[in-house]
């Protein structure tokens, strides 16, 4: 086990940074996601257009490195895509952390797929996968526009 | 009192924690157990097992004698008047929810108040909480002050006329703060107000003497006394035991059972339906042994000075904030450290085989009014050492060494 694989730079810096921390003027969509286990909370804001793409994504949330890491390069790569292309990407991204070595998709650039890879340290750490997952998870409920509250300990 | 030779006496001990030697320091959650607990747990299974209080044969009455001795045993450890005021549970979660349900039930009525502590464990609300759905009473909390205590002032501010029922922490799993208890109780008593403490803090590090706190009801967690998981103590006063109605009913608490009706048995066996937990109130026995043979007081004497000076270490160190700053404080340190979230700090320290705990130790009311999120904690059980604190301290320098890369 390695910690410098867990706290790797890139997830350092965007946990200290996080980018898009703010919320969408005229939202159109949005969820609130909770990991009760640790009190990490996230609120996802959309805007997506009448061509079905995101034009805008932002969240609010506070939370550990990785949660916060993995929100902040979430929403930055989601930008511009279409709703098809972000269910695409979840569902990989959770099948990368949970167990699969790599991500499959053909949408991202493989620069972006090693952004997110270096999310895959929680690997090793399960009770921190929660932390790595909740974004992305809260990110579905906010594209149905789920009133429902996002919560880790509701899934596998 | 040799500390060395105590812990030889937990086997964890004897385990690497990631190729570290550990340094537990997640006692308030839970507390390691010694040999001679794991043993008896061990014996019971292999040679002396069988159900209590039901069948006449030989192991049978043996198990029920063996039984009742960890009771006799707690009601002097605690100095109950009277054995039939230790009712086993399967926890102080149980034990409070068992007062919350049966005096609710009998004696609390819509608009009848409950007061609380900003201070309490989700276990000492939650159960109070039922009530508000099912009877309309309502709960009011005492407010900490700025060193995350609470004085028997507060308390006396926030009762009412219509306050029915106090419940309060013992010991804060939180800040550490101990709570003027025997003086809340007569403070309670003279305005003709029961109360229940939440002892799960104070029964593994204090010494205890019911018939002087005076207390109605004190809630005991078995497993942080380095007794068996699955185990819990409710003292009550006898006359409680016999004005509230039965908590849960099944075998072994019944005098007759016809169709038409049921009497119920007397006490203990009022409040233990079912099959109990055997092997852990037999092997509790053992924990109490465990403590009396080191002695409680010296108990509390080690571990107040070790918080100390784990209190003086983590103050030299600039990043860490502690939690609290309380007068009287139990062996818990809670901390923060800047810029790094407590998940992200228990992981690292994780990797040193320092074991302490991340979040908001089922207190979201004080970490509301704290204005945390999470915080980290560390507290301390009878085997730790100078040494634990200090490792602690670099591994908590260690967090700061990745963050600040
Ligand atoms: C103050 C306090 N109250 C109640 C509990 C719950 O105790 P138990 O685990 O025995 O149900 C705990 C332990 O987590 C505690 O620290």
């Amino acid at each position: 086990m390695d910690l410098k694989e867990l706290y790797q730079e890139i997830i350092l810096d965007h946990g200290k940074n996080p980018r898009n921390l703010r919320k969408t003027e005229n939202f159109n969509k949005d969820a609130k996601g909770h990991n009760p286990l640790c009190g990490d909370k996230v609120h996802i804001f959309l805007k997506i257009d009448e061509n079905k793409n995101i034009s805008d994504i932002s969240f609010e949330g506070s939370g550990c490195a990785i949660s916060m890491a993995s929100a902040s390069i979430m929403t930055d790569l989601m930008k511009e895509k279409k709703e098809k292309e972000v269910k695409e990407l979840v569902e990989d991204f959770l099948q990368m952390i949970k167990e699969s070595p790599e991500m499959k998709t053909k949408i991202i650039s493989e620069n972006e797929k090693t952004k997110l890879m270096s999310l895959s340290g929680v690997k090793q750490y399960p009770m921190r996968v929660k932390c790595a997952t909740l974004a992305w998870h809260t990110l579905t409920s906010a594209m149905k526009n789920s009133q429902e509250e996002t919560n880790t300990e509701k899934f596998d | 009192m040799n500390i060395n030779n105590i812990k030889k006496q937990f086997p964890i001990f004897n385990n690497k924690v990631h190729n570290n030697d550990l340094v537990y320091l997640d006692s308030a959650n839970s507390s390691q157990k010694p040999q001679m607990v794991v043993d008896r747990i061990y014996d019971f299974y292999t040679k002396e097992f069988s159900n209590v209080g039901r069948s006449v044969h030989y192991l049978a009455v043996a198990a029920t004698n063996l039984y009742e001795n960890t009771r006799t045993m707690m009601q002097k450890y605690i100095n109950a008047k009277d054995s039939n005021e230790i009712v086993f549970t399967k926890g102080a979660t149980e034990a409070i929810n068992l007062v919350a349900n049966t005096f609710g039930q009998k004696f609390l009525r819509e608009g009848d108040e409950i007061l609380l502590t900003e201070l309490e464990h989700h276990s000492n609300y939650v159960p109070w909480h039922y009530l508000r759905k099912l009877k309309g009473v309502k709960i009011n909390f005492a407010e900490i002050n700025n060193d995350g205590e609470i004085t028997l002032e507060s308390i006396e501010k926030s009762i009412t006329p219509k306050t029915k029922m106090i419940a309060v922490t013992h010991l804060s799993n939180v800040t550490g703060a101990i709570l003027p208890i025997k003086e809340i109780t007569s403070l309670a008593h003279s305005k003709n107000i029961p109360i229940l403490i939440d002892g799960c803090q104070g029964a593994p590090h204090l010494k205890l003497d019911m018939q002087d706190i005076d207390c109605d009801f004190y809630a005991i967690s078995c497993h942080k006394m380095y007794g068996p998981t699955g185990l819990g103590v409710l003292y009550a006063k006898k006359k409680w035991l016999d004005a509230l109605p039965p908590y849960q009913g099944g075998g072994g608490m019944i005098r007759e059972v016809k169709k038409e009706g049921i009497s119920f048995g007397d006490l203990p066996n009022k409040y233990e339906a079912g099959t109990m937990a055997t092997a852990q109130v037999i092997a509790f026995g053992e924990s109490i042994k465990f403590l009396n043979q080191i002695g409680i007081e010296n108990i509390e004497k080690h571990e107040s000075e070790l918080t100390k000076y784990g209190e003086e270490v983590l103050r030299k160190n600039n990043s860490v904030k502690l939690v609290g700053n309380p007068k009287n404080k139990g062996s818990v340190l809670s901390f923060t450290l800047d810029g790094i979230h407590a998940h992200d700090i228990a992981t690292i320290l994780d990797e040193d085989g320092v074991a302490i705990r991340a979040g908001h130790h089922c207190c979201q009311i004080l970490h509301d009014k704290l204005g945390l999120s999470a915080t980290a904690r560390a507290s301390l059980g009878v085997y730790n050492t100078k040494d634990d604190l200090d490792k602690l301290n670099e591994s908590i320098n260690k967090c700061k060494k990745i963050f600040d890369r």
